[in-house]
């Protein structure tokens, strides 16, 4: 376990040191999460529909796009110069591949999203100053959830042709479950509601991680052999 | 010891390997000849474990670990410089902590690179990658080298520099197999010799006192062309 360890977070510290000299990536993600916000405060008629009623679907959808551009490019990398037959010969266990990527994917997309928030706060007026620590808590829980899920995929469709077409095809009937679970809780938080209201989606989004953690884990050694 | 028995495998209907075995003990160094498309690629990926194959079994002595791989790609990150690069592959393989830098920089000046080890890879010339490529094979100082093409690229110089390091390794004990389509690359380097064509061993065995003229003559009647 150490060494598995070891050796993911060895991929995941590469992975974002080429992510963080390159910036091509995040940079996108940032400024997509900018426009898709402004897009829809601009967009929706505040006479109509209260920012807080609309606020918590704008927010995971914004952070779900996002996410995309993140798990586009995390086998992508390794198709330069095919390094990732180096990674498939090397001796390391390809648990340690997958949840390298999944690391490093984690923190591009807490990157985004530690960015994404401060501006629908802005944007979109809400109260999150109660309850922030909550809402990091379920941002976190759904994040997991979706990632795992969404490294898992593209390492699957990492040698397709319209590999970037097909990911957000496949992997968002997946998005389901935690989506409609951080709406839900994000849309109670905001509200004031007490969080004992939410337990079940809380339950629900742990779950969701635990189950597609171990699924991925499992599955991920079948999607890269040749 | 590298040990392939009864290799099979099969791309749709094309036959890339076709019953071959053959059995490698340390200091022996196997070149493998054969036009485009005859499968020496995909014996090496099998024996390298990128590939699984349909039939047969390999035995590598020492396992991954001990495996050493260059294939058609150097299996190197255009961001990272020369330096990164082989401190990340070296990590992977598991050279100690405190080994790991000065197993790069002599592998660096081995290869000829200590004055670009700083430089991003995607700023090297191919010739140049490719010798990157190789200090990344040699880090771990492999038992057994699994090569393919491995001279492309080179210029003379480099080609006959890396010609003499393959004998200082075969001359301590490391087993090599070298797959080529150009019969006149690696000959003397040879302790045996293999012609495959679709898929098969039609020739295998010793070099012997065979001259470089003469492999290749041979070749030319067992395969055709050259």
């Amino acid at each position: 376990m150490g060494e598995t360890l070891r050796h993911a977070w060895t991929l995941a510290r590469k992975d974002l040191v080429l992510e963080f000299r390159t910036r091509t990536a995040i940079l996108s993600a940032v400024v997509f999460t900018a426009l898709v916000l402004m897009v829809f405060n601009f967009g929706r008629d505040p006479t109509a529909v209260a920012a807080i009623d609309l606020a918590p679907s704008i927010l995971w959808v914004t952070f779900t796009f996002a996410a995309m551009l993140a798990l586009n490019r995390a086998f992508q990398l390794e198709l330069e110069n095919q390094a990732l037959e180096g990674l498939l010969v090397a001796p390391i266990s390809r648990t340690s591949i997958y949840w390298g990527k999944l690391a490093a994917n984690l923190v591009f997309v807490a990157v985004v999203e530690a960015v994404g928030l401060p501006l629908f706060v802005l944007f979109f007026n809400v109260p999150v100053a109660q309850v922030l620590g909550p809402l990091v808590g379920v941002i976190a829980l759904a994040t997991v959830g979706f990632v795992t899920v969404g490294t898992l995929f593209s390492a699957m469709l990492v040698r397709t042709r319209f590999a970037e077409l097909m990911l957000p095809v496949l992997l968002l009937p997946f998005l389901i479950p935690p989506l409609m679970g951080a709406v839900q809780v994000t849309a109670r938080l905001l509200a004031a509601r007490p969080l004992s209201e939410v337990a079940g989606w809380l339950r629900l989004l742990a779950a969701y991680d635990v189950v597609f953690l171990t699924l991925a884990t499992l599955l991920f050694p079948h999607t890269v052999e040749q | 010891m590298l040990r392939a028995d009864g290799l099979r495998h099969a791309f749709g209907r094309v036959r890339a390997l076709d019953d071959i075995s053959f059995l490698l003990t340390p200091g022996q160094t196997l070149a493998i000849f054969g036009p485009n498309g005859a499968g020496k690629t995909t014996l090496l990926k099998v024996l390298a474990g990128l590939i699984r194959p349909q039939g047969g079994t390999t035995h590598v002595e020492g396992g991954p670990r001990a495996v050493g791989w260059i294939g058609d790609h150097a299996q190197l990150y255009g961001h990272l410089t020369v330096r990164e690069n082989l401190l990340f592959w070296a990590a992977l393989y598991d050279v100690p902590a405190p080994l790991r830098r000065a197993r790069v920089d002599e592998g660096l000046r081995r290869q000829g690179l200590a004055d670009r080890a700083d430089e991003p890879v995607r700023a090297l010339s191919r010739g140049l990658v490719q010798r990157a490529a190789i200090a990344r094979a040699l880090l771990h100082e492999p038992r057994v080298l699994l090569l393919d093409e491995p001279f492309t690229g080179l210029d003379l110089a480099a080609a006959a520099e890396f010609r003499r390091l393959l004998a200082q390794l075969a001359g301590a004990g490391r087993i090599v197999v070298l797959a080529t389509h150009n019969v006149g690359e690696g000959v003397e380097l040879a302790t045996d010799i293999a012609f495959q064509q679709r898929g098969r061993f039609v020739s295998l065995g010793p070099r012997g006192a065979r001259t470089a003229g003469a492999v290749v003559e041979e070749y030319r009647r067992a395969v055709g062309g050259g």
